[in-house]
């Protein structure tokens, strides 16, 4: 049994596949740069001792996901658990006046994510078994001018997987929806804000025990929640006037 | 997203002082190395790992500094040999704790856990076994260094050999290194062997070091507030690995809990007054009585052994906000030991008390260029800020050492003049040469590079 990890460059990502080899679980971690996968893999190996590999994994190359999913199994048997950690926030302001920009994103947090999730609900159904972790974002909750394309896609992705899980959970499989706040990694670099920013590292330990404890929804840092839900119950007249 | 690679951020070394402004990147992978000094402007550049060098190495005013604490993959380990290939930005505390409990240990620690492989190359690291082991280098094979044309060129001993000694103790300033391959030593459990003894003056200081040659760590804590018949008196460990078969307690950090760091730290900046002449003088005497006449044997954790200072978080905020800085130099071997007289004797005529100060006797292995490490007896002090009168006694120092033809340590230097550190490392034209050679443009400066005419600032 093994963890599938999509997104491996992403440092919270990184973390997750220390989590489950630490664990002993057998560990697949894969992005489109295949080169850094392999060095993530590879650190995973030195410092755990347990088995990880990795492989090249476009989000965007939909027709090639069933064929990818194929060369997982191969390499490290059927999926236990699947962690969806890739995204691409992309430029608001770009997506603004270029579709094409905003199509990519969309697609990347949303599109790619569905082609994905729907191939390993059939093999995951097919066990009765597994569980299927989503990492979505606060920023879903609420549309805001500043980023409202990659908010909605996330927002988009996080609904659809609570239809997923909801179709899901008959057969025995766990589908979690990860709702992060800010997070210390590449895409907050050299954000300025007063809000605490969550270390990669505890963020990958608060994510593995909440699957392994079959949570459904889960904020993280947990504050985010209480947050999120002031910042849902503004009326939308007064809300359309803030600058967010 | 290239938008949010470069973020304006105030940088500063372990004491705190000085602190500086610059443009700061911090790649997550090694790809994003070479795209950061691809996209440096035309500006500067600089590698920063942990930041724990005490001055202002790692620093760089109107110039672009490259993070290295995200490059921190292993990527290979070989238990037959003990062959680690790593990337720069792994910590040697990433190191002990992924490898002492398979029977592992870095070659060279230095008197702290958290200090990158990167910045223990760039400052050629000694540790209490240099007289038995040589410095950080010595167990290097192959480094992968970024130079100046946006090249990864590979060095060691054994291949491009000059690039390789100009890069070991270079301060960074021959290129950013991106991963190396070191030899980690064989142990048998993390347990040291310890014995300590209380020397009552210089001499004996020297005659417990001439007969310590078969430990393999040795270092003495020095008072060097006390003066006449008891000059340079203190407490001297050696001490060695354990054999297999040895048990002992935890470690103070491991019974706290690494999750629980924050347990003992230093939050908040102490008042400038803190540690004044008189203070310093009560802790040492305290220090010194505590410890019984003649020799302690113990078993103890690696931890205390080789870090007593992390236990205790940020303990560089002690010193107040003006902060602090270590002055440390080293002589040749000399019968008489005029120089270290001579310098203790200055410093008690300051009134400037040093809160903390170790002696070692180093061993014969030495790297040429810049790099600090050369036989015989080195000490290091630490001075809190204290403006002009500081400055004074530390140049009267230099020409103390420069008169014994001694040196100073750059990773702890923030003062320095340029003209008496040209006369202490008599290689330095070489060495100059050889980093001209590979970063023409100067592309790789510091403060400390500029202040020095190592690289940048007036040629
Ligand atoms: C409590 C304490 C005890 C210490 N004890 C000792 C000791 O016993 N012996 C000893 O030798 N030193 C000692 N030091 C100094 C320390 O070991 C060195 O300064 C070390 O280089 C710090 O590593 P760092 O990762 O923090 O590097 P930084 O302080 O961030 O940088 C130091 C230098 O290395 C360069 N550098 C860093 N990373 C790279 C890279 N990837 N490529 C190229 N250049 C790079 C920087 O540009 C800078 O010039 C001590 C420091 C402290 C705070
Ligand atoms: N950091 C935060 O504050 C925060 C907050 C909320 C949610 N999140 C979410 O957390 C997850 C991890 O992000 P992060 O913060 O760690 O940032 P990150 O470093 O930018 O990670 C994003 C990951 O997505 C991958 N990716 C992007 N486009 C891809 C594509 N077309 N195909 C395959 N992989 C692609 C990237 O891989 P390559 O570029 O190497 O291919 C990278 O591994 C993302 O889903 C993000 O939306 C983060």
């Amino acid at each position: 049994m093994s963890v599938l990890i999509l997104g491996a460059t992403s440092r919270i990502a990184h973390e997750l596949a220390h989590r489950y080899a630490e664990n002993g679980q057998s560990v697949f971690v894969a992005a489109r740069d295949a080169d850094e996968a392999a060095r993530v893999a590879a650190d995973v190996g030195v410092r755990t001792e347990g088995t990880c590999a990795s492989g090249r994994f476009d989000a965007t190359d939909f027709a090639g996901h069933a064929a990818f999913l194929d060369s997982v199994r191969e390499t490290v048997g059927p999926i236990e658990v699947a962690i969806l950690a890739f995204g691409d926030m992309g430029d608001q302001h770009a997506s603004e006046g270029d579709f094409e920009a905003a199509r990519h994103v969309i697609d990347v947090n949303y599109t790619a994510a569905v082609s994905i999730c729907e191939l390993l609900a059939a093999s995951m159904t097919e066990r009765a078994a597994g569980s299927i972790v989503g990492i979505a974002s606060v920023a879903g909750d609420r549309g805001r001018q500043s980023n409202y394309i990659y908010g909605s896609a996330k927002g988009a992705f996080a609904l659809y997987l609570q239809g997923l899980r909801n179709r899901l959970f008959k057969s025995g499989v766990h589908v979690m929806t990860v709702k992060l706040g800010f997070v210390d990694t590449r895409m907050t670099y050299g954000l300025k804000t007063g809000i605490p920013i969550a270390a990669p590292d505890a963020v990958s330990r608060a994510i593995f025990d909440a699957q392994r404890g079959r949570s459904d929804v889960f904020y993280y840092p947990h504050f985010w929640r209480g947050i999120m839900s002031v910042v849902k119950a503004i009326p939308e007249a007064a809300f359309k006037r803030l600058s967010l | 997203m290239s938008q949010n690679r470069w973020a304006q951020q105030t940088l500063w070394g372990w004491g705190r002082y000085p602190r500086v402004e610059s443009l700061v990147a911090r790649p997550e992978r090694r790809k994003e190395v070479l795209d950061a000094l691809a996209d440096r402007q035309g500006d500067p550049v600089l590698a920063f790992g942990l930041g724990r060098c005490y001055g202002d190495a790692a620093l760089l005013r109107e110039g672009r500094v490259v993070l290295t604490r995200r490059l921190d993959r292993m990527l290979a380990f070989d238990p037959e040999t003990g062959w680690l290939r790593c990337e720069a930005g792994v910590s040697l505390e990433e190191i002990l704790h992924t490898f002492v409990p398979r029977g592992f240990f870095p070659p060279v620690v230095p008197g702290t856990q958290f200090v990158t492989v990167g910045g223990a190359i760039a400052c050629d690291i000694h540790g209490k076994n240099h007289h038995v082991d040589g410095s950080f280098a010595d167990h290097i094979r192959r480094v992968e260094l970024l130079v100046a044309d946006g090249r990864v060129v590979t060095c060691g001993p054994d291949e491009e050999p000059e690039l390789f000694w100009a890069t070991v103790g270079g301060m960074g300033l021959t290129g950013l290194i991106l991963s190396c391959e070191l030899q980690l030593a064989r142990i048998d459990n993390p347990y040291i062997e310890m014995e300590s003894i209380r020397v009552e003056n210089l001499e004996q200081f020297f005659e417990v070091s001439a007969e310590s040659g078969h430990f393999t760590h040795t270092v003495s804590w020095l008072d060097c507030v006390t003066t006449g018949k008891a000059t340079g008196r203190g407490i001297f460990m050696r001490g060695r690995h354990a054999p297999a078969g040895t048990t002992g307690g935890l470690s103070l950090l491991s019974r706290l809990g690494r999750a629980a760091p924050a347990l003992i730290n230093f939050p908040v900046d102490g008042p400038d007054w803190m540690l004044n002449q008189a203070t310093i003088k009560a802790f040492n005497e305290v220090y010194f009585r505590k410890h019984p006449k003649g020799q302690v044997n113990s078993i103890v954790h690696y931890e205390p052994f080789f870090f007593p200072l992390d236990a205790v978080r940020n303990w560089n905020r002690m010193y107040g906000n003006r902060g602090f800085l270590q002055y440390q130099f080293v002589v040749p071997p000399d019968p008489s030991h005029k120089a270290i007289r001579l310098v203790l004797e200055e410093i008690t005529r300051s009134g400037l008390g040093s809160f903390l100060a170790v002696i070692k006797e180093f061993g014969e292995r030495q790297h040429g260029g810049i790099s600090f490490p050369a036989p015989g007896p080195m000490i290091a002090l630490d001075f809190g800020i204290a403006g002009q009168p500081l400055f004074d006694l530390l140049d009267r120092l230099d020409r103390i050492v420069l008169d014994a033809g001694g040196r100073i340590y750059l990773g702890k230097d923030s003062r320095v003049p340029r003209h008496v550190f040209e006369q202490m490392f008599p290689e330095l034209p070489k060495w100059k040469a050889v980093r001209d050679a590979w970063d023409p443009g100067h592309v790789f400066q510091s403060e400390l590079g500029r202040r020095l005419g190592l690289s940048g600032g007036q040629r």
